[in-house]
């Protein structure tokens, strides 16, 4: 269990727009923005509400494939790109897949811990629209095992969640985890409309869950999942600060406008191994509960999740990996409205991976900066209530099939 | 021969054309996924791509690397299975580049027609023009029943003519791809009295396996689509002709253009699609039917002048608009021809005017984009056309006669016997043309019988 030694805060978060279809402005054949683009954008974003590069010790940057979207490596050194006061200061670029945004904050938060910072600049980033999709997905493929990926789907992601979404079929029944699967869809895009850097934003579609019903076409996709199951292909950038309590003092932020970090689980699985039990995410449960007990709560504890639905099924099991629903109870869970905004625990407050995007690199950012704008009254349109017996938010970040899974448990400065 | 070792050696004539190279693409996929199955491994493919320009061939090579990869793209699942046994090939990427050097590599570009001799399929794509084709099928080899079937695009000249004059011996049907062949599903499958049974059994296995929408046509020149087309173009002309003794030439155009698209919910006016297929396309077709259809007045004097005054229409070579009738900025009309001075009048000097006197359309509007995908397609277009014919505008006048005409046509090519029955009319005018409805519908009537 990882014991906190000393307190930790978030706050000063900045999300980029998440751009890709699905955005007014996007435009596939079109120049855009690039990786420094973004980098810089969020990256500025937090400074100025951290009160300027003068007051970062560190810089940490969370991204997966720079490397073949956007053939640059060395992000580490894209970071004093952001703001000249940057320069000569100690920075480290982490890679853990689709988790890298999340272990980017697990960095920060240990260099806090280990007190060689009081201030960190934690920032992720991934462009992939630099890439056709079906080269996409090569790219994004080298988050499984590379001896896999011959044997695997074109799609290699969706066809591994479809395997997912395959055994819970069997084991729960097909109709009903559909519907969930839909619930789930209608749930992010509901949810993104209220955030206006969204890449789900502009969607007007008025009947979403008879949408996410239209069934899987595996001649052209997977099995078992459509494209409306799947989250976004995103351009984006988030950052935030992290920080000790001198931290705070020396940025003049208050404690009630930043988040403490009140527990931290982070899980690694074996890349060459597949999962015990499909229609579980185990990782997921590990790193959620390790969490859960590092922040001494439980399960029922908390008041809103952010979770990695990459795909809606991975939605769907998260609840019952974090252990708000009993096993092989996710679609019932779902069903009954408990995730949605309205519902006893709002999950994906700002749209998620299906609704908000998913640059893959940036999305554990992104999670603790819609929990510190959720738990600090920030959220504009998007805001939820929270209930003062429930004031805890939990992030969950997965790379790879359940493989690197970060859960950090969060609440209100005070 | 069977299917798979009739395609083992194709040849296409004119393969550098817009119809050839379209063509090329879709029979050098068909023939690299018959490649890649187990049994054919060791076999050899080959298509001759014939023309007469090696500039233009080396155009049709990067249209096609272009293509073939889009195609492989959106086929990354079943090629990914077609290649499991290739341990050297994991990344989609690594299959897709193996998938196009494999179709690229059946290619052979060539200026010899003499190739074709011993293709064991011959796709004729050369233009419009019967004494050109029978020059072209005399190079490619075999008398009588043997030697390469001939597929030919022609789009007016009856196979019949083609098989008598060739002396193929009945190895010849007509296999009728629209532009561009790649994109639109209608074929146009015309077997002469005279064609094999085999022949045309294969046509029909081709069409099936390209997923192509077909329609059988009876060998009377100008099949079906032209049938109809020529004459929707002829009674287009005749109208702005007539108009233009109350109302100035290109005020005229201007007006039949636009009721034959707004007010006819259509995807285009009339005069802008003679543009887009080319007046010297629609002239070469003229040529044909109007001998082979006598008294039946397939001529445009119209269209002479026109392409006497050097006015053609037709696309370069990226698929923009060239001016004809109308002239085009980005895709979008911009002037109308004036024969006299011979310069284009710019929309701004006669929009105005002639909207006004077109008079409104039917609220609430149907845009041709919108009616189809409507969900109610066919009673949004009857309320539609119910509103129109209620207007008592210029707009709703013309596009009722012409309405009345285009329905007029296609009974007319059901008792001609060009069309089996109206659903197949239809079905050209839908998938060929893109039309929201078929030209024999309930929303016209026809008063006389011309």
């Amino acid at each position: 269990m990882i014991k906190l030694r000393r307190k930790v805060y978030m706050a000063a978060g900045y999300n980029t727009v998440s751009m890709g279809t699905g955005r007014k402005e996007f435009h596939p054949k079109k120049p855009r923005p690039g990786l420094e683009d973004y980098i810089k954008e969020a990256g500025k974003g937090t400074l100025d509400r951290l009160g300027g590069a003068k007051n970062v010790d560190e810089g940490v940057i969370g991204n997966f494939m720079a490397a073949r979207f956007n053939n640059q490596g060395n992000l580490a050194a894209l970071i004093p790109s952001i703001d000249e006061g940057l320069r000569w200061k100690p920075c480290t670029r982490v890679e853990g897949a689709c988790c890298s945004g999340a272990l980017a904050l697990a960095a920060g938060i240990r260099s806090v811990l280990a007190e060689t910072a009081e201030v960190v600049l934690a920032v992720g980033v991934e462009v992939q629209n630099t890439v056709k999709a079906v080269y996409g997905a090569d790219i994004l493929a080298t988050a499984g095992w590379r001896k896999e990926r011959k044997t695997g789907h074109a799609h290699f992601f969706p066809g591994k969640f479809s395997d997912r979404a395959g055994a819970c079929y069997a084991k729960y029944g097909r109709d009903k985890t559909r519907r969930a699967m839909a619930r789930w869809y209608r749930n992010a895009i509901e949810n993104a409309r209220l955030c206006a850097t969204a890449q789900e934003h502009g969607n007007t579609q008025k009947e979403l869950e008879a949408q996410a019903m239209t069934e899987p076409d595996p001649r052209t996709f997977v099995e078992h999942l459509s494209v409306y199951d799947c989250s976004k292909v995103s351009d984006g950038a988030s950052a935030i600060g992290i920080l000790s309590e001198e931290g705070l003092k020396r940025c003049g932020i208050p404690k009630t406008d930043a988040v403490e970090v009140v527990g931290l689980g982070q899980v690694e699985a074996d890349l060459t191994l597949p999962p015990e039990d499909p229609a579980r995410l185990e990782t997921t449960a590990r790193a959620a509960a390790a969490a859960l007990e590092s922040a001494g709560i439980k399960a029922s504890d908390l008041g809103t999740v952010e979770t990695h639905d990459c795909f809606t099924i991975a939605g769907v099991l998260a609840t019952e990996a974090i252990g708000l629903a009993p096993p092989g109870q996710g679609p019932d869970f779902v069903l009954a409205g408990e995730t949605s905004r309205s519902g006893k625990v709002p999950f994906n407050t700002t749209g998620g991976l299906v609704g908000w995007g998913h640059p893959t690199g940036a999305t554990g950012v992104h999670q603790a900066v819609t929990l510190w704008e959720q738990l600090t009254g920030k959220a504009g349109p998007a805001q939820i209530k929270l209930s003062p017996e429930r004031p805890y938010g939990l992030s969950v970040n997965m790379g790879g099939d359940d493989k690197t899974v970060v859960a950090i448990v969060f609440r209100r400065g005070a | 021969m069977d299917y798979e070792g009739r395609l083992g050696n194709v040849a296409v004539l004119g393969a550098a054309g817009k119809m050839g190279s379209g063509i090329v693409l879709l029979v050098s996929q068909e023939m690299a996924d018959l490649s890649l199955k187990p049994e054919n491994r060791s076999k050899t493919f080959v298509l001759h791509a014939v023309d007469i320009s090696h500039q233009a061939l080396s155009g049709l090579m990067s249209y096609l690397r272009e293509q073939v990869r889009k195609g492989a793209e959106k086929k990354i699942v079943a090629l990914r299975a077609a290649y499991a046994d290739r341990s050297d090939l994991v990344d989609n990427s690594e299959i897709i580049d193996a998938y196009v050097d494999r179709a690229l590599d059946i290619v052979r570009p060539t200026t010899l027609i003499e190739a074709a001799a011993e293709a064991g399929a011959v796709f004729e794509a050369a233009p419009e023009s019967l004494d050109l084709k029978l020059k072209l099928l005399a190079k490619c080899g075999g008398k009588g029943p043997k030697g390469p079937w001939v597929f030919t695009n022609t789009s007016s000249i009856p196979i019949c003519e083609i098989d008598e004059k060739a002396g193929l011996g009945g190895r010849v049907m007509g296999f009728h791809f629209y532009n561009p062949p790649a994109v639109q599903k209608l074929v146009e499958l015309i077997r002469a009295k005279t064609t094999l049974a085999e022949v045309a059994a294969f046509a029909e296995a081709l069409a099936k396996s390209l997923r192509k929408t077909v329609v059988p046509s009876h060998d009377i020149a100008g099949f079906i689509g032209n049938g109809h087309f020529m004459r929707d173009m002829l009674f287009g002309m005749a109208e702005a002709e007539r108009l233009s003794k109350e109302m100035p030439f290109t005020h005229a155009v201007y007006c039949v253009n636009k009721s034959s698209q707004d007010f006819l919910v259509r995807p285009m006016g009339i005069f802008q699609l003679v543009d887009y297929v080319g007046l010297e396309v629609c002239q070469c077709i003229l040529k044909v039917m109007d001998p082979r259809l006598p008294g039946q007045g397939l001529k445009s004097a119209l269209l002479e002048r026109f392409l006497g005054q050097g006015v053609k229409g037709g696309q370069n070579h990226d698929g923009s608009q060239k001016d004809g009738f109308l002239r085009y900025e980005k895709g979008r009309i911009a002037g109308v021809w004036e024969p006299e001075a011979k310069r284009y009048v710019p929309l701004s000097e006669l929009q105005v005017d002639c909207d006004k006197k077109l008079g409104p359309l039917p609220e609430p509007g149907l845009a041709w984009k919108s009616a189809v995908k409507h969900p109610a397609k066919d009673k949004a277009l009857a309320e539609f056309f119910c509103k129109l014919a209620g207007m008592k505008t210029l707009g709703a006048e013309l596009a009722l006669r012409h309405g009345s005409r285009s329905k007029e046509v296609a009974l007319a090519l059901v008792s001609d016997g060009v069309a089996a029955r109206a659903e197949d009319v239809n079905k050209v005018l839908l998938t060929g043309f893109f039309h929201a409805y078929g030209p024999v519908n309930d929303y016209f009537q026809v008063k006389v019988a011309k």
